[in-house]
């Protein structure tokens, strides 16, 4: 294999490699004479940078030399692996762990004119504002965010204004740049104070939009976000992009109510039966799929189009409409109104149960309502849940 | 957000007019367009988007904004 692909690095060292620390950058008025030690032949863009035990990030295209150290800059397009790893994650695999070293990046051609947009630690994140920069020249500060988005980050308290003057003071920001401002993403206001970012560093923080594909704009716009910018916004593709990890949350607890269902559909005339376990478990398992898939796909998805605001209530409208569709698929299966009753309650809790959960995924839902519902609807479930479980080994009899 | 909805009166957001001192940053940082400008202060024009995520009471300079949700 090409040495210099093993490294991730440029692929063809061309002339642009070569003026990769020179061309329209004046970080450095010494930097002209700075010389490449294989300068008669190609230039290897991470020439020098190579560490025994380390290896470099596939998403780092060169190096480029200021004042305050060599640092990384990154490339715009996504490759293969990115997507692939994208995909794993928005199906809720190695989420957590799921991260990019926290510091400064460079991207296009930057210089000390040049704005600082800081982001979060979580490559998903990393990767969706690197894509949007192609034709931007800019720093990129990533906070240590442990692997979460900004807004998460946030909320939780990673990304943060002590995070921040931290990681503006490790850089060594006022050597990079020749101005006092940082751009921070909107949605990190949750956690960032400017007011006490510019006591602490020096740096004044300016709000960027909301999402990273209105950063060339904004900064076409000098530096200003329309109304639209600052506005949050959860489409049918943001909705549906978000399932795949609701479902995969669920799974292990469903297993585990799956075995639940198997025994106790087992209770019947004679104490225990293990034929009647398997029949009517298997009819019950279909009515927890049915549940699962009202509750944390159906309902987020067609979420605006669900009537009522609370979404344990939505759930329950769902989950009714896919329940009663599909016992009258397995009517033949299912012995008595009892056993109807036991399965529909049984589904459509389940349904409520997870819509309920995904006030948690969106982006327009307070604490305070969230709390009102869960009082409102979980004692609710429980008395439905308890009831189902009654009817159903009563149906057996 | 105005295709989407949730839970009326429960937000716990209380502006204080009076300490308001005209910055206009909470209508920058505020993601559900809660806050506008009027007569050079802030003024809550749709307490109901309200999602109690802080970024107001955290960059306001007067401190003429609170939200006091428990544990989310």
């Amino acid at each position: 294999m090409d040495k210099s692909k093993d490294c991730g690095c440029n692929e063809h060292p061309s002339p642009k490699g070569l003026n990769i620390s020179t061309s329209n950058v004046n970080i450095l008025s010494s930097m002209d004479k700075i010389i490449s030690p294989c300068s008669t032949q190609t230039f290897d863009a991470t020439a020098g940078h190579e560490k025994p035990g380390f290896k470099l990030c596939s998403y780092v295209d060169s190096f480029i030399q200021t004042h305050a150290g060599d640092i990384p800059i990154i490339k715009s397009r996504l490759e293969k692996n990115d997507l692939f790893s994208t995909f794993y994650v928005r199906c809720g695999i190695n989420r957590y762990q799921y991260t990019v070293a926290p510091g400064l990046y460079g991207i296009g051609n930057p210089d000390k004119s040049c704005e600082v947009l800081v982001t979060a630690n979580f490559k998903l994140t990393f990767d969706h504002l690197r894509k949007q920069l192609s034709k931007t020249n800019a720093w990129i500060l990533v906070l240590d965010t442990k692997g979460i988005n900004v807004w998460c980050a946030a909320g939780k308290g990673t990304f943060s204004t002590g995070e921040l003057v931290k990681r503006i003071k490790e850089a060594c920001l006022e050597k990079i740049v020749d101005h006092k401002r940082v751009i921070v993403p909107q949605l990190g206001a949750t956690g960032v104070s400017a007011k006490d970012v510019k006591k602490q560093s020096g740096f004044r923080v300016v709000y960027g939009p909301i999402r990273a594909s209105d950063i060339p704009a904004f900064l076409k716009n000098n530096k200003k976000a329309d109304k639209k910018m600052r506005q949050v916004t959860f489409n049918l593709y943001d909705r549906f992009i978000l399932t795949p990890v609701e479902i995969q949350i669920v799974l292990k607890p469903a297993l585990i109510a799956a075995l639940i269902l198997f025994i106790i559909s087992g209770f019947g005339p004679g104490i225990f039966s293990f034929s009647g376990a398997w029949e009517r478990g298997v009819v019950s398992f279909c009515a927890l799929v049915a549940g699962i898939v009202t509750g944390a796909f159906i309902t987020p998805v067609l979420l605006p189009f669900i009537p009522f605001r609370a979404f344990a209530l939505k759930g329950i409208i769902a989950g009714s409409v896919l329940a009663v569709l599909s016992l009258a698929a397995m009517a033949s299966a299912v012995n008595g109104a009892a056993g109807f009753l036991a399965l529909f309650l049984f589904s459509v809790t389940i349904s409520s149960f997870l819509a309920m959960n995904f006030t948690g995924t969106t982006p327009f839902t307070s604490p305070s309502g969230v709390e009102k519902e869960m009082k409102q609807y979980i004692p609710v479930q429980i008395c439905a849940l308890v009831l189902s479980s009654g009817l159903w080994i009563y149906s057996a009899f | 957000m105005k295709e989407l909805r949730y839970l009326e009166d429960v937000s716990t957001l209380v502006l204080d007019e009076e300490k308001c001192i005209g910055c206009t940053l909470c209508t920058e940082v505020c993601p559900q367009a809660v806050f506008e400008m009027r007569q050079g202060k802030a003024c809550i024009v749709d307490f109901n988007a309200c999602m109690e995520c802080g970024a107001c009471v955290n960059n306001c300079p007067s401190e003429a904004i609170a939200v006091s949700p428990g544990v989310g």
